[in-house]
């Protein structure tokens, strides 16, 4: 019985801090996909590029863990503003097809030159030793790595409340995801929440890249292996919804970790059913607005 | 259903505009040309071309739903592996090879699954649309991945053994006998493809993707329609994945991938979506493309594609063809 409790603890533990992983990354494409409507599939890529410049920083410039990461993050949000500018805004009229097709082709460029300059390879890092084994939580011994990862993906969920709740950016921003004419028409620039919301939102998911090295692996594949997990956070969720991406990401993180371990043949398609099964229900997701 | 496909219906003026739209341009006749004379003049590359013949088979299945009708999916893979695996567990399991009677089971399997789910499917669109497509196939990938004992999961379905076509002609190491079956196969469904969208139903079609509101407007019944041509869309993509299976004698969760949905999305949209000819171009020049450049460099060929996709929706949306017509037109403008 006890080690029965044990298990489930231990998997509901991972499924959490994989949850935290997958909101962290994906909550970007969320608000854009809520604010610009743009069916963005290289969301992932950004993540994939915060993992890849983590590890240059900390092998090539020796930088420590946690300014690297925070550099990474940085550096991709800088970089994805030129994506943003001159890529993206183009095609914010354009049909659902048009948006696939771009970003499918920005998936297949970042996938070849990150294999090209990195090799095919999983990568790997060295976390500081604090980050290392086992930490005592009172209740128990947990990893210490996955329970830096539910902290980090805590603090973010209060700073992006506060952010959207309590400063005047994410009042403009909420207004522009309920009704873009309206607040345009009072007044408000939406085409630079665009740049800060797109900033905003590949940075997290740039730092959430170097998150996941340690907990789910960086390969060039990820942008594709993991994609279908972002769009599925983001459309079960709701668009623009930050607490549905929350909701959704905690759940599938929590059922894809019990899958692998209770039923590793049929987990995924239990996933997928889901999926449908919400969607068919509620189109707009769990937490959108109809 | 037939009264809408013989344009039935209208006054005389209408039947012969609709005649008019469907009468043969001579430059019709080129890619048949070229790929009967692939057949003498490249004996050595006739596996690929087979391959390439069964891309454009899925392909234009694609574009009778998108380029037609607008339904924009990125799980058209699921009936492409419906029919592959339908085609090839009908070998493997119960041990029934005709190819032809083999490969109409694959192109029933697609069709069924494509009026099951679009029936579900299409009263949804948009992004939602997109995600369920997507789903579906991954699901159906993932239940297939699941069910080893019938599918082989991941090692692959094997044990497939196709007899002789017509009783007479054997599989052989060139692609002979599946090249020459694949381009009667692709001829047929090009007819049919062609009688659809000139027809009144297929002219229905375009007008729900360019206007459904008005179209709801005019009595047209847009669900129904659009489920009929998602059902035939899927049978096709099926007779193309039913021939995949035979050609290549194995079929692996490979068909189901998202990256096959991609592909084929890719390869109608390089050639042009919405004038059936796209699905020729694009599959044979994206096809040979790969094969040369995957061969010196893979990343390169990755890098490249991405960047052509990019290169496409931003400068030319209209595809190869969309551009030559636009080229044309201008070159004629100018001389004028």
């Amino acid at each position: 019985m006890e080690q029965v409790a044990r298990a489930a603890i231990s998997i509901l533990f991972d499924g959490v801090a994989y949850g935290m992983l997958l909101f962290i990354i994906s909550v970007g494409l969320s608000i854009t996909m809520g604010l610009m409507g743009f069916a963005n599939l290289a969301h992932g890529a950004f993540a994939m590029a915060g993992g890849y410049v983590l590890v240059s920083l900390m092998l090539t410039f020796d930088l420590p863990f946690i300014p690297a990461l925070l550099l990474a993050a940085v550096a991709v949000a800088a970089v994805s503003v030129l994506f943003e500018r001159f890529l993206y805004r183009r095609l914010y009229q354009a049909d659902e097809l048009d948006q696939v097709l771009l970003s499918i082709g920005l998936v297949f460029m970042a996938t070849a030159a990150i294999t090209f300059i990195y090799g095919p390879s999983t990568v790997s890092l060295k976390v500081p030793a604090y980050l290392q084994g086992q930490i005592d939580l009172w209740i128990g011994l947990f990893p210490a790595y996955r329970s830096f990862t539910i902290a980090v993906g805590g603090l973010l969920i209060l700073a992006l409340w506060y952010g959207f709740e309590g400063t005047i950016i994410g009042v403009k921003i909420r207004a522009a995801v309920d009704n873009r004419r309206m607040a345009q028409s009072i007044g408000i620039n939406v085409d630079r929440l665009f740049v800060i919301a797109f900033a905003l939102g590949s940075g997290l998911a740039a730092l959430g890249g170097g998150l996941a090295i340690e907990i789910i692996g960086m390969s060039p594949t990820f942008s594709l292996t993991y994609l279908v997990f972002f769009l599925i956070v983001v459309a079960v969720g709701g668009l623009g919804s930050i607490r549905g991406a929350f909701v959704a990401a905690l759940f599938l993180g929590i059922v894809d970790t019990a899958g692998k371990y209770l039923w590793p043949d049929g987990g995924a398609f239990f996933i997928y059913a889901m999926t449908i099964a919400v969607l068919l229900v509620k189109p707009e997701g769990l937490f959108g607005r109809a | 259903m037939t009264e809408l496909l013989d344009n039935g219906g209208g006054s005389a003026a209408a039947r012969r505009f609709m005649a008019g739209r469907e009468a043969w341009h001579w430059a019709e006749a080129l890619p048949w040309v070229v790929a009967v004379a692939a057949f003498f003049v490249f004996p050595d590359y006739l596996a690929l071309g087979t391959q390439i013949l069964i891309a454009i088979i899925f392909a234009l299945s694609l574009d009778l739903i998108l380029g037609y009708a607008g339904i924009i999916t990125l799980g058209h893979a699921a009936y492409f592996g419906a029919g592959a695996y339908g085609t090839g567990m009908l070998s493997a399991h119960l041990g029934w090879g005709e190819p032809i009677s083999a490969m109409l089971f694959g192109g029933f399997v697609g069709g069924v699954l494509g009026f099951v789910s679009g029936w579900v499917l299409l009263r949804y669109h948009g992004l939602t649309l997109l995600m369920l497509t997507l789903a579906t196939a991954i699901m159906l990938k993932e239940g297939a991945n699941a069910a080893e004992e019938w599918t082989g999961g991941f090692d692959g379905l094997v044990g497939i053994s196709i007899w002789p076509l017509l009783g007479s002609f054997e599989y052989d190491l060139w692609g002979k006998t599946y090249y020459c079956f694949a381009l009667v196969v692709l001829l047929l469904c090009f007819l049919a493809a062609r009688r659809i969208v000139h027809s009144a139903f297929g002219r229905s079609l375009v007008g729900i993707k360019g206007n459904v509101g008005r179209m709801h407007g005019v009595g047209t019944p847009v669900h129904g329609r659009l489920v009929a041509v998602y059902t035939l869309s899927a049978a096709m993509a099926g007779l193309a994945g039913g021939l995949f299976a035979e050609s290549n004698a194995y079929v692996t969760l490979d068909v189901l991938s998202f990256a096959r949905s991609g592909t084929v999305l890719i390869m109608l949209v390089l050639g042009g979506t919405g004038r059936l000819y796209g699905a020729f171009v694009g599959a044979a020049v994206y096809m040979i493309l790969e094969d040369e450049l995957a061969k010196l460099s893979p990343e390169f060929w990755e890098f490249g594609i991405g960047l052509l996709l990019v290169i496409v929706v931003l400068f030319f949306r209209r595809g190869l063809l969309g551009s030559l017509d636009d080229l044309r037109a201008r070159s004629m403008g100018g001389g004028a």
